[in-house]
C-alpha cells in the first residue's frame, strides 16, 4: 500500500543506506511512464515486482525486479473515458494502486475500481463506481481492509457528492457506502455513532446543516487517505470541502465535510466523527493523512492520530474518542486564531473571512491549504512527523455562482501568492509531544511530493523542479540530492530488492494542482487561473518541463 | 421564429440564469443587418461544417471561407460584453479562469488545440472536444455561442516569450 502500513507512517526500517553512505547513492534503473502529466502515484513493491499507476489515461506497468534493468512483466491499459479530463480539477493525477493477497486494485479518472492479477495483469474485476457528468472522478489510491477494497471520489470543485465505499476484494461488488453529506442513513449512522464534541452529535445533521437541497451538491468527497487500527477496528478518513466555495450559498455548519470519520469497516457505520472546519470559507478540505501513532500524552500513553490540516494546524486526536489532544500550526496561519479544545471548532480570524464582492486580502494558507494531500511520514526511532508542506497565502474574492451538472462550482477567485518570507515550500520535522517544530527547511517552489523516512536515519522527499533529496532525520542536514528529469510531486518508497538490497524509488513528473501550469501548460499571465495557483507558480515553467518518470536509486554494488 | 434552442427544456435554465440575454433572443430575428459595433449581432444557425485541420490531403479540398456570421460577432463589443457574462455564468470560469486556464485549456495564449477561427471555437463550444470540453449546443442557442466564441476570442493575447513566463508582479485579484 502506498502508505507502507496500516499506520499510514510511510516509515521502511530498511537500514543499508543511511547516513555515511547515502553521498554514494546513484541510479539502479530509470523508466519512462510515457505520460507527461503529474506523476503522484507511489510504486507499490510486491513479489518482486514493481507496480505503478500514471496520471490518465492511468495505465499500470508491472516491471519485474528480478532481471537487470527492471523490464516490463505486463503492462494494462484501461482506457478511462478522454471527457474525463475535463472534470478533474487539479491535473489527471492518480495516487497509486494497493496490493493485497496476489491482486493489484487501482482506480480510473473515470470512476472504475479495477482488480488485476498481479501476476499476469488480467482483469479479475471490474467495478464502476461514478459518473462523469456529475463531475465525478477518482484519484486515490485505493486501500484493502478485511477482505474490502476502500475507495472514494474526487469533485469537490465540481459539486460532487462525496462518499467512501467498500468492495468486495473477490467479487468487486458494492458492499457498502457512506456519503458524506445528507441524512444519517446514507451517511451511516446509526445509534452507535457518539462524537466527543456536541455540534458533532444530531439527527441528520447532513441534511440540517445546509440550506434546502444544497447537501445534494454539496462536496465531502473522499480523495486523500485512509488508515485502519487492527486493534479498535476502526478506519480513519477525513472529507473534502464543501462546495461552492462562495460560503453565502450554503449557511451552517455543512456537515460532513471537511470531517474525520472513525468507522467499523465491516458495515461501513460511523463510530464518532470530527469536524475539522464546520462551513469552512476557504477550501480546507479534511483529506490529509492521519498517522496512528501510540504516544504519551502527560505521562499517560494514548492511541492518538496525528493530521496536519489544510487549516495549518496539526491535530493530535484521541483515535478511541474522537478527543482533540491538541492543534498547534505547522507554519504560518492567519485565518484560523486557534482550535477551541472545548468545542473542537477553529476560532476563525473575522477578517480573513469571505463575502461575495469583497477581495480579502492576504490569507493564510491559501485555499491548498499549509498542506496539500502529499503525505508526510513518522519515524518511530526519532519520535518526529516530517511534513513536506507550503508557505502561501491568498486574496479571494466570492462570486455567486449556479449549479450545472459537470460543471465547476466555486464561485470564487482566488489568487494565490508566497508566504512570508518568500519560500513556498517547507520541509518541516514536528515533535507531536512537545507540539512544536524541531527544525524546518524553506524550499523556494511549493513541496507537492509526500515523505519518507527510513531506518537508516534519512528522510525522502522531492522538489517541484525535480531535486530529489534526502536530509538526516534528526537534523534536517541534507545528505544527498539527485536532479530528476521533471519536478517532483510522487511519494518516495524504499523496498529490499530479489538481491537483499535496499532500493529507493520515486516518480519524477511535475503536475497536480501546483504544478498544473506546466502538465496543463496553462498561460502564466492569468493569477487566478487553476484556481488561483498560476498566480504563485508563474515561475515554474522556466524551472522544469513536464515529464514521467520512475527513479530507482542503490548504492553501488560493491 | 422558431426556437433557436433544440433542447426547449433548456430554456428555463438559460432565462433563470440570463433575462436580458434571452430577451435579446427573442427580438433577434430582424436584425440581421450589419457589422456594426454598436449593435449586437444575431444568428440563426452555427456552422455545419469546420475544419480544425490545416492538413488537406491531394490538394482536394481547400478551406472554406470565413464564416459570415462569424465575421459579424468577431471583435464586436456587444457580443464580447454578452459572451463574458455567458462564460461566467456557464461556469466557463471554472475551467478557463480568466484565459489562463485550469481544468481546461488556456485561450490566451494564442494556441488553440482545435482552431483558433470564431466559427472553430464556436463548433468547440457547440459540439464539446473529446478531452473534456462539454458540449452545449443543447444548452445554448447559437447567439449565446457566437457571443462566447467573440469573447474567447478576444481572450487571445499573443505577448512575447518572455513576458509569458511570469506574470507581473504583486498580481492581485482585481479589486
Amino acid at each position: 500500500m502506498p502508505a507502507k502500513n496500516y499506520a499510514a507512517t510511510r516509515f521502511s526500517a530498511l537500514d543499508e543506506i543511511n547516513g555515511a553512505n547515502v553521498s554514494n547513492l546513484q541510479v539502479a534503473f530509470a523508466f519512462s511512464t510515457g505520460v507527461d502529466h503529474g506523476q503522484e502515484a507511489a510504486p507499490i513493491v510486491a513479489n518482486n515486482t514493481m507496480f505503478i499507476v500514471t496520471p490518465y489515461p492511468n495505465i499500470v506497468f508491472a516491471l519485474d525486479l528480478t532481471k537487470p534493468g527492471a523490464p516490463i512483466k505486463w503492462s494494462y491499459q484501461p482506457h478511462p473515458a478522454a471527457a474525463s479530463q475535463g472534470v478533474a480539477c487539479c491535473d489527471v493525477v492518480n495516487r497509486g494502486a494497493t496490493y493485497s493477497d496476489g491482486k493489484l486494485f487501482f482506480n480510473t479518472l473515470d470512476d472504475n475500481t479495477i482488480a488485476l492479477d498481479a501476476e499476469t495483469g488480467k482483469v479479475i474485476w471490474k467495478t464502476k463506481l461514478g459518473d462523469i457528468n456529475t463531475g465525478e472522478t477518482i484519484t486515490m489510491a485505493p486501500l484493502v481492509v478485511k477482505g474490502k477494497v476502500l475507495v472514494g471520489d474526487s469533485g469537490g470543485e465540481l459539486g460532487v457528492r462525496g462518499w467512501l465505499t467498500a468492495l468486495d476484494v473477490a467479487t468487486g461488488k458494492i458492499l457498502w457506502r457512506a456519503y458524506a453529506t445528507g441524512p444519517d442513513r446514507d451517511v451511516l449512522i446509526g445509534p452507535g455513532f457518539h462524537s466527543f464534541y456536541p455540534s458533532d452529535n444530531g439527527a441528520d445533521l447532513g441534511v440540517t446543516t445546509w440550506p434546502g437541497d444544497a447537501w445534494r451538491t454539496g462536496g465531502g468527497t473522499m480523495w486523500g487517505w485512509i488508515a485502519y487500527d487492527p486493534d479498535l477496528n476502526l478506519i480513519y478518513y477525513g472529507t473534502g470541502n464543501p462546495g461552492p466555495w462562495n460560503q453565502e450559498q450554503r449557511p451552517g455548519d455543512n456537515k460532513w465535510t471537511t470531517t474525520l470519520f472513525a468507522r467499523d469497516p465491516d458495515t461501513g457505520e460511523a463510530k464518532w466523527a470530527l469536524q475539522y472546519n464546520p462551513h469552512d470559507e476557504h477550501d480546507y478540505d479534511g483529506i490529509n493523512e492521519q498517522i496512528l501513532v501510540d504516544m504519551n500524552v502527560d505521562g499517560k500513553p494514548r492511541k492518538v492520530l496525528l493530521h496536519p490540516d489544510r487549516n495549518g494546524h496539526l491535530y493530535v486526536v484521541d483515535r478511541e474518542s474522537g478527543e482533540i489532544i491538541s492543534a498547534n500550526p505547522y507554519g504560518y496561519v492567519n485565518s484560523v486564531l486557534g482550535i477551541d479544545l472545548k468545542t473542537g471548532r477553529p476560532v476563525m480570524n473575522p477578517d480573513k473571512l469571505t463575502r461575495v464582492g469583497v477581495v480579502v486580502h492576504d490569507i493564510c494558507p491559501t485555499a491548498s491549504g499549509l498542506k496539500d494531500w502529499n503525505p508526510s511520514a513518522f519515524s518511530p526511532l526519532t519520535g518526529l512527523m516530517y511534513i513536506p508542506h507550503e508557505n502561501l497565502c491568498m486574496d479571494w474574492k466570492s462570486r455567486s455562482v449556479s449549479y450545472i451538472a459537470g460543471t465547476p462550482f466555486v464561485g470564487a477567485e482566488v489568487v494565490s501568492k508566497a508566504g512570508p518570507g518568500g519560500n513556498r515550500g517547507e520541509f518541516t520535522a514536528w515533535d507531536p509531544v512537545e507540539r512544536k517544530a524541531v527544525w524546518t527547511i524553506k524550499e523556494d517552489l511549493p513541496l507537492w511530493s509526500g515523505a519518507m523516512a527510513t531506518a537508516g536515519g534519512l528522510v525522502f522527499y522531492g522538489t517541484m523542479d525535480g531535486w530529489f533529496k534526502a536530509v538526516d532525520a534528526k537534523t534536517g542536514e541534507l545528505k544527498w540530492q539527485f536532479k530528476t528529469g521533471s519536478g517532483i510531486i510522487g511519494q518516495p518508497v524504499a523496498y529490499r530488492g530479489p538481491d537483499g538490497h535496499e532500493y529507493v524509488a520515486i516518480l519524477s513528473g511535475v503536475g497536480g494542482w501546483a504544478g498544473a501550469i506546466v502538465a496543463g501548460d496553462l498561460d502564466p499571465r492569468d493569477p487566478t487561473g487553476a484556481l488561483g495557483m498560476i498566480g504563485v507558480m508563474a515561475d515554474l515553467k522556466t524551472k522544469t518541463a513536464a515529464g514521467g518518470t520512475l527513479y530507482v536509486f542503490a548504492l553501488p554494488k560493491s | 421564429m422558431s426556437s433557436p434552442y433544440r433542447n426547449p427544456e433548456q430554456w428555463t435554465v438559460v432565462a433563470r440564469l440570463r433575462p436580458i440575454a434571452l430577451a435579446a433572443v427573442l427580438a433577434v430575428a430582424a436584425n440581421n443587418a450589419g457589422a456594426q459595433q454598436d449593435t449586437a449581432p444575431s444568428a440563426g444557425r452555427g456552422p455545419n461544417e469546420v475544419s480544425v485541420t490545416s492538413l488537406f490531403p491531394n490538394g482536394a479540398t481547400p478551406p472554406r471561407p470565413p464564416d459570415a456570421i462569424g465575421g459579424r460577432f468577431e471583435g464586436n463589443k456587444l457580443a464580447i460584453a454578452d459572451g463574458e457574462l455567458l462564460f461566467g455564468q456557464m461556469n466557463c470560469t471554472g475551467c478557463h479562469f480568466n484565459g489562463g486556464g485550469g481544468m481546461g485549456p488556456a485561450l490566451m495564449s494564442g494556441h488553440w488545440r482545435y482552431g483558433g477561427r470564431i466559427e472553430q471555437i464556436y463548433e468547440s463550444i457547440a459540439q464539446g472536444r473529446p478531452n473534456g470540453m462539454p458540449s452545449w449546443q443543447f444548452v445554448l442557442g447559437p447567439t449565446q455561442i457566437w457571443d462566447l466564441a467573440a469573447y474567447a476570442k478576444s481572450l487571445s493575447v499573443p505577448a512575447p516569450s518572455a513576458a509569458s513566463q511570469t506574470a507581473a508582479p504583486d498580481t492581485s485579484v482585481k479589486p
